[in-house]
């Protein structure tokens, strides 16, 4: 224990260094992987013929190891940390997109019906009917993909873009456990925080009057 | 007015909802859509708020074609109370009843007056139910809600389906009673859809009865029981109904075939049709040369009936009882 802490007080600022790329680099794949997935997400919503492709091609990309997605990138990209943010967006993708298009595909065609018959207009339907009820849908996607994102950001260190898995990955190297323990224990508090965080946020963005289903 | 010129529906799947319907709805008038379930009466309203476009035919308001109207315009001038309710459930009772009239952009005051005007008409204390959130409602006060959503923008036409289902009779015939009242006062032109029939008859200044996604029968309740137009009709009004409606006097000899007897009862014997009415064979017996009807259907002789045999008819009808049938 006072190893660790020893530890901990002599790499701070590699340390510190790390925590704030693996920051970086989980919330700017985020950001980027909610631009894409969430416009793409309405999109085919109101084209449902191209969900199912749109959404296979995303799973299938989820389905590669993260380590091997690394691998295949490098050759292709380089090093770096535009690597590493390729490969984390490609990773927060889909539990956006999917819970985007099922929140928004669930809600109650009664209800769309009932817009459309009061002239509301398509995007005011959007705005005001279908987003807010989606709203925990996808609030719950983001939630997956970021914690998805933070734990994957770990693997950045292989393309040199730096994050707390450089701080493991030195720990291993130099049969260092007082340095692996202190890349991954941050690692797991920013998972679990997060976590933590946005399923509070899930709740606050649950519509009022749907609570007391 | 809407008209209806020949319009046919076919659905993706094949599934020819309307066949060839030609009708009109009178302009401030309640005309009531009815027939069995599957028959197109949801289908044909949603025609007139353009949710769903005629495969062939046109429908048209006031002589105006609505594939010429804007369409976000047209539904918001048409209020809609739809089948399955569809109230928003994010949003409360209020917001809910004031969308139209704020998709429209009237004040504040203005919307809040008028909700609440149509709410205590509706039966729904507003100070009890404006803040709520429809599922803290009960599945009838949610149709009022829809109800109220729909009349709330003031429109010159109002499509209802089966507004009135999901209540209990007495709020039932209560809401009957203030659409009638509120009909006559405001005069608009309602399209009521219904399964009910004695709601129906109720109602109606106009009806049409649908089957199988054509048009059997329009016309006015006395129409109907009096001249159905052909066995279905008369069949989904039911037997009962039209006997129910009818006064005693305009019943045919026929119905009261229970009450004919075998023997000759009296001297002086007449015969009649059994397709008569009953006024015609009591003014028959009213004449001192007639003691007993002699009664024929199709020339065959089937049983007397006199005095006394009308009187028990009409005592049964008094007392409820269904033996001449
Ligand atoms: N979108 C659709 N696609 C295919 N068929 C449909 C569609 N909508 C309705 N139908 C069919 O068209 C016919 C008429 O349906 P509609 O909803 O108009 O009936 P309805 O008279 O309102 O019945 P109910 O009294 O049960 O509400 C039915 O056979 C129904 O199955
Ligand atoms: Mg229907």
């Amino acid at each position: 224990m006072t190893d660790f802490l020893e530890t901990i007080q002599s790499r701070s600022d590699l340390i510190q260094q790390a925590f704030f790329e693996h920051i970086y680099l989980s919330f700017v794949a985020l950001a980027i992987g909610i631009a894409i997935a969430l416009p793409l997400g309405i999109l085919i919503a109101r084209h449902r013929k191209y969900a199912e492709p749109v959404i296979g091609v995303t799973a299938v990309f989820q389905t590669i190891p993260s380590l091997a997605l690394f691998g295949f990138l490098v050759p292709l990209m380089g090093i770096g940390s535009n690597t590493a943010l390729i490969a984390l967006i490609i990773y927060a993708l889909l539990p956006i997109l999917r819970n985007t298009y099922t929140g928004l595909t669930s809600v109650d065609s009664s209800i769309i019906e009932a817009g459309r018959g009061m002239g509301m207009t398509r995007t005011q339907i959007l705005k005001q009917i279908e987003f807010p009820l989606a709203l925990p849908f996808i609030m719950a996607g983001i939630r997956t993909a970021t914690v998805l994102t933070v734990g994957i950001a770990t693997l950045a260190t292989f393309v040199g873009a730096g994050g707390l898995g450089d701080v493991i990955y030195r720990g291993l190297q130099s049969y260092n456990n007082s340095l692996v323990l202190a890349g991954a224990l941050p690692v797991a508090l920013l998972a679990i925080s997060f976590d933590l965080l946005l399923k509070w946020v899930e709740k606050k963005a649950t519509p009022k009057g749907m609570k007391t289903q | 007015m809407i008209r209806f010129d020949q319009v046919t529906k076919r659905f993706a799947d094949g599934t020819e909802a309307l066949k060839d319907v030609s009708l009109t709805i009178p302009t401030g008038k309640l005309t009531v859509i009815i027939g069995p379930s599957g028959c197109g009466k949801t289908t044909l309203m949603k025609m007139i708020n353009h949710l769903e476009v005629p495969t062939s035919g046109d429908v048209l308001i006031d002589e105006q074609s609505i594939k010429d109207r804007d369409e976000v315009e047209l539904r918001r001038s048409i209020g809609y109370v739809i089948q399955r309710i569809g109230l928003f459930p994010h949003m409360t009772i209020a917001k809910n009843a004031a969308l139209v009239p704020t998709l429209k952009g009237w004040s504040a005051e203005k919307t809040k007056e008028r909700v609440s005007e149509l709410m205590n008409i509706t039966g729904l204390d507003p100070e009890t139910y404006l803040h709520r959130f429809p599922l803290e409602l009960s599945g009838g006060q949610q149709q009022r809600v829809g109800v109220v959503r729909a009349l709330a923008g003031d429109p010159n036409i109002v499509l209802m389906d089966e507004p009135f289902s999901a209540l209990d009779p007495i709020s039932r015939e209560q809401l009957q009673d203030e659409l009638r009242n509120l009909q006559q006062r405001i005069q608009k032109t309602i399209v009521f859809v219904t399964h009910d029939m004695d709601e129906a008859l109720k109602i109606a200044d106009h009806i049409i009865v649908l089957r199988a996604g054509k048009v059997e029968q329009t016309g006015s309740a006395h129409d109907l029981i009096h001249e159905p137009a052909n066995d279905f009709v008369r069949n989904f009004i039911g037997q009962d109904r039209i006997n129910r409606q009818r006064s005693f006097g305009q019943r045919k000899i026929s119905e009261l075939s229970s009450y004919y007897k075998q023997a000759k009862i009296g001297e002086l014997v007449v015969s009649i049709n059994s397709s008569e009415d009953v006024e015609k064979a009591i003014a028959l017996l009213e004449q001192p040369q007639t003691d007993v009807l002699a009664i024929y259907t199709n020339e065959e002789f089937v049983g007397y009936i006199d005095q006394t045999s009308l009187l028990k008819a009409v005592l049964a009808k008094e007392v409820g009882a269904s033996s001449y049938d």
